[in-house]
């Protein structure tokens, strides 16, 4: 099965919460989109399921509820990017403490670039 | 904000109008020292991709091959409104030339990046058309994503050297009598064209007239429909 719109609309009718217009998902920010696409591919790949992602995005909002995020539907994508994170590391992987060293070498590489350059990461980000 | 420079309209005039010829705007040319923000969101996202592409579990070229199909349908895309509103008000028209980015959140639809938006003003002597020499910067927040095309090396290189080109590719072909003025992008500002109101289109609401705003028309790469266009 591709990666393609079809792919989408089927994760759409799984994910009824999904924001979307009459055409599909629509996306608040650019990164939402991709934090979307990296999770059907990982879908793909039979790394969950739907229900399965369901249930963990789920457990996500409680917890963001319960640590007081209004849940106005604006931080959606925040509990995606978060139950990503989470499922990676559950189901081995990708570890959390590795998340953490990538996302520190991005902010080194970010500093380092001039704007205008695309952004790319080298071993020299991974020192810290 | 008035370009410093002019040029003499002919058919091959053109002037590329880098920030560093508004050296008395605040937010001026940095792409010597400047460098790039990723905001921690993006910070994530990039390192979890990093990741899963280095593992195999997913191909970015795929990723990108999907969001591409996304492209309008990301951030509040209000450049319409906009543009309408301009058309109909003008003290408002006044305001969005003045600070672009003020007026567009006026309507509540500021984007959280932290560039600013100008608005460059098409006239009957002047067409304005926006491109980012560099990378693809992009006032997303009003227009979506950026197509395909305007990433392009052709477009980019073109837009600069043979901007009528351009736009006859795309279909209209400007007077000779017409100046074009090639804005590029940087980190800091991105521009937002602003079309004329097409004729035939008086005592029209604001909300009507947003219909005959295009995407390509707030790029300077298309002209907004005509009133027979639209139902």
């Amino acid at each position: 099965m591709p990666l393609d719109r079809e792919a989408a609309s089927h994760a759409a009718k799984a994910l009824p919460d999904l924001p979307r217009d009459d055409d599909g998902p629509v996306f608040r920010e650019p990164w939402e989109a991709r934090a979307f696409a990296v999770a059907l591919a990982l879908h793909q790949r039979g790394v969950f399921t739907w229900p399965e992602w369901a249930a963990a995005l789920a457990d996500q909002i409680k917890l963001a509820q319960a640590a007081g995020d209004a849940d106005s539907g604006d931080t959606y994508y925040q509990h995606w990017l978060a139950t990503l994170e989470t499922l990676v590391a559950t189901k081995g992987v990708a570890p959390t403490d590795m998340l953490h060293q990538y996302r520190d070498a991005w902010d080194h590489a970010a500093d380092r670039t001039p704007h205008g350059s695309p952004i790319e990461l080298k071993p020299e980000d991974f020192r810290s | 904000m008035q370009p410093l420079d002019t040029v003499a309209p002919s058919g091959l005039s053109s002037a590329i109008m880098s920030n560093h010829h508004h050296d008395d705007h605040h937010h001026g040319h940095h792409h010597d020292h400047d460098h790039s923000e990723l905001s921690e969101t993006e910070l994530r996202v990039r390192a979890l991709e990093t990741i899963l592409t280095q593992k195999g579990y997913v191909d970015p070229a795929a990723l990108d091959v999907l969001i591409e199909t996304y492209e309008t349908k990301v951030g509040p895309r209000n450049g319409a409104q906009v543009v309408a509103k301009a058309w109909t008000d003008p003290a408002y028209r006044q305001r969005l030339l003045a600070d672009g980015s003020a007026a567009i959140a006026e309507l509540d639809y500021v984007g959280r990046q932290g560039e600013h938006i100008v608005v460059v003003e098409n006239t009957p002597s002047r067409h304005n058309m926006v491109v980012c020499t560099l990378c693809s910067c992009y006032p997303w927040p009003v227009l979506g994503l950026p197509p395909v095309w305007y990433k392009s090396a052709p477009y980019r290189s073109r837009a600069v050297s043979d901007p009528r080109g351009v736009l006859h590719d795309f279909g209209f072909e400007l007077s000779p009598e017409t100046e074009i003025r090639v804005w590029d992008s940087t980190a800091e500002i991105r521009y937002l064209v602003l079309p004329m109101r097409p004729a035939g289109t008086d005592g029209w609401s604001a909300e009507r007239l947003a219909d005959l705003v295009t995407r390509d028309s707030m790029i300077g790469t298309g002209l907004p429909k005509q009133p027979h266009e639209v139902a």
